[in-house]
């Protein structure tokens, strides 16, 4: 998977003289001494980034971790003080401003958290926003957002202001927007915080239903670490202006290296979370019958040595969550492939540990703010 | 001992010979500015002088409906009406014209200059400090460089109406295109808009309601100081008041004091609700144009309009 963005020791200072400030923090200053000292304030703390193509790939941290800065540093709405962004492999970080308008044009779009419709035009103007700055005509720029106004489901809507719109319904237009561009870079800054649990979760299927189909490659900012969980291919988790977690959902989950990380781990839901394979045994087991291809045909019973069909095969993509539904009353569970294979099985032990993850053991001395 | 009388400052000498030094030398550029606000003055002023008065009624009380409403537009033909029936039409016409030509003028230069200091922090920090200077000018005070650079009479009159009227629509052009929310205006940047784009699209769209607010407050300054010019030979509705008081004519001064109120109230009502109406929440489809504007006028008042259309109340209205 190549990378379209590539962000390499980006630093943000805000501030009088961030040059002084970036002198400083070389020197071995810390934020706050820099904070002390300067007034200015450390945004993004040498951070380093890949966002592979195709895929959702998600900053998660709380207020003021500065992760927005860093969305904003990588379409250079604001100017990063020092590092380099790489678009494609090309340093985007010291383009003049007009091939800067060209990227932000027909490269990469946007999605904010409250939405950042223009209240006085109508929707689907609003679509066409991105393509009527692109110098394209009226006409064409209606037939092209109308388009994508009928992938969103908005159709009906096109003729009327913002305000007559719910929450989903206006992020559902600031999506639309970023997908009437050519861009197919979409960075999402919380997009879907403004929004009620329900509509949000909503949301997160509609672009997951939309992603599957145009494979855009999203960078995605939030501060719930259920939505990474359930948005990201990667998850990025920053603190204080720093990167300090970075990986795949269920590697932060299992192995969150940092007591930051941890406090939000501990509350996942891991039954939505891990799948069949991560609790797999890929061993043989003598109960499974195999034909001579290797597709499960039957389970043995312990009691009687008849061959039934008294079991549940699984995918290894299938979350516990399902299997623990059909393994219940100590059904066996096998893990076959889209052709039937014999995968391996699910222990209903491993099946309960996956579940229930770790122990830890001084949990009730942790206390994780 | 230490005299306070010993000491004195010739202020007074040095302005005047200041102001008489700027008069003599500068002369061609009062001269430029005084020729298009004259130019426009003098049309503005026997175009509303030529046209019938009961034309005219009609007109403005036509442009009260399409504006505002029923209600404003019966005021607007009855005080209008009453005006001609005092006898007062061609001052309260002249007094219109030197408000007028302040808008017209007022427009075309402290739009721009908002914009600019909206845009720039250097020009606001030049600008701020002259616009309260300004401001805290009492009104009659800028009579005296007015008179001394320009001369007397209608047209130094409209001047200085342009003078005191301009700053309000100078702040508020500024204030309302730095109060668009930032993520508007990051929007505008996210998708490659230039700033010229950004300004068109973004900024003055969404600072329409505030720049209209700041209009109508050129609009009263306009109206007040268009009395008081007449100190200086404006003629108009103030020379009406002027002369009532000169004579001790009591009646004379009340009539003409009637009619600045009534004026006063139209123009102050017709820029509210220009301003209200471009409220981004008010309810209207976007793409209004015309045909919607003749069929609001045709079904009179707002309140028909919404029980008419098919756009969903909402429940701030």
């Amino acid at each position: 998977m190549s990378n379209r963005i590539e962000v390499r020791n980006l630093y943000k200072i805000f501030g009088n003289d961030p040059a002084q400030a970036l002198r400083m923090l070389e020197a071995g200053s810390s934020k706050d001494k820099l904070l002390a000292e300067t007034g200015s304030v450390l945004g993004v703390d040498n951070v380093s980034l890949k966002v592979p193509a195709g895929a959702i790939s998600v900053i998660m941290g709380l207020s003021g971790s500065g992760k927005s800065t860093l969305a904003r540093c990588v379409n250079r709405i604001l100017e990063p003080t020092a590092g380099q962004v790489l678009l494609d492999g090309d340093d985007i970080t010291h383009v003049g401003l007009d091939k800067l308008r060209e990227i932000r044009r027909h490269r990469m779009s946007m999605v904010f958290q409250n939405f950042g419709l223009f209240p006085r035009k109508s929707v689907i103007e609003n679509v066409a926003f991105g393509l009527k700055m692109q110098g394209i005509g009226q006409r064409e720029r209606y037939a092209k957002a109308g388009e994508v106004l009928e992938t969103v489901g908005l159709s009906a809507w096109a003729s009327h202001l913002p305000a007559a719109l719910s929450g989903g319904m206006r992020q559902r237009v600031g999506l639309a927007r970023a997908l009437a561009t050519d861009a197919d870079i979409l960075i999402m800054d919380e997009a879907f915080s403004a929004l009620d649990p329900l509509i949000r979760g909503e949301m997160q299927g509609e672009l997951l239903r939309l992603q599957n189909a145009l494979h855009k490659t999203v960078l995605f900012i939030t501060h719930d670490f259920q939505e990474a969980l359930r948005l990201g291919t990667r998850i990025a988790i920053m603190s204080d202006g720093a990167l300090i977690r970075e990986g795949a959902p269920q590697e932060v989950v299992t192995e969150p290296g940092h007591d930051y990380v941890a406090a939000f781990t501990r509350n996942v839901d891991r039954s939505r979370l891990f799948d069949a394979l991560s609790v797999m045994s890929a061993e043989k087991n003598e109960f499974f019958e195999l034909d001579s291809e290797g597709r499960l045909i039957g389970y043995r019973e312990t009691a009687t040595g008849k061959l039934s069909q008294n079991y549940t095969a699984v995918r290894p993509e299938t979350k516990l969550i399902a299997i623990a539904g059909a393994a219940q009353g100590g059904r066996p569970v096998a893990v076959t492939d889209e052709e039937g294979r014999y995968q391996g099985y699910v222990p209903t032990q491993a099946l309960l540990a996956g579940i229930s993850g770790p122990k830890v053991p001084d949990q009730e001395d942790t206390v994780y703010v | 001992m230490f005299e306070m009388e010993t000491y004195y400052i010739p202020l007074d000498d040095w302005i005047q010979t200041g102001i008489e030094w700027l008069a003599f030398n500068f002369r061609p550029f009062f001269l430029l500015i005084r020729w298009p606000v004259e130019a426009l003055l003098k049309t503005i002023e026997s175009g509303l002088l030529v046209v019938p008065a009961l034309i005219l009624v009609v007109t403005f009380a036509l442009l009260a409906l399409w504006i505002s409403g029923r209600g404003l537009a019966l005021f607007t033909a009855f005080a209008l009406i009453f005006i001609n029936l005092i006898d007062l039409w061609a001052e309260a016409m002249t007094t219109l014209s030197l408000i007028a030509t302040a808008i017209v003028a007022c427009v075309l230069i402290g739009i721009p200059t908002g914009i600019l200091c909206a845009r720039s922090e250097l020009a606001w920090r030049i600008v701020r400090p002259v616009l309260d200077i300004m401001q805290t000018t009492p009104s009659f005070v800028y009579l005296i460089p007015v008179v001394m650079l320009f001369g007397v009479g209608t047209v130094p009159g409209a001047v200085a109406v342009i003078i005191v009227a301009a700053p309000p629509l100078i702040r508020f052009t500024n204030l309302g295109i730095r109060m668009v929310d930032k993520e508007l205006v990051e929007a505008g940047i996210a998708y490659g808009a230039t700033s010229r784009q950004l300004l068109w699209e973004v900024q003055l769209p969404q600072a329409l309601p505030t720049i209209l607010g700041g209009l109508n407050q050129t609009v009263l300054m306009a109206m007040v100081m268009a009395v008081i010019v007449a100190m200086i030979g404006a003629e108009g509705l103030g020379l009406v008041v002027l002369q009532g008081l000169g004579r001790l004519d009591v009646g004379r001064a009340a009539i003409g004091g009637i009619g600045i109120v009534l004026l006063a109230i139209i123009l102050d009502r017709l820029t509210q609700a220009l301003a209200h109406r471009q409220k981004p929440d008010s309810p209207k489809p976007s793409q209004q144009g015309v045909r919607f504007s003749i069929k609001r006028a045709l079904a009179g008042s707002r309140k028909e309009h919404l029980a008419n259309s098919d756009e969903p109340i909402r429940a701030d209205q």
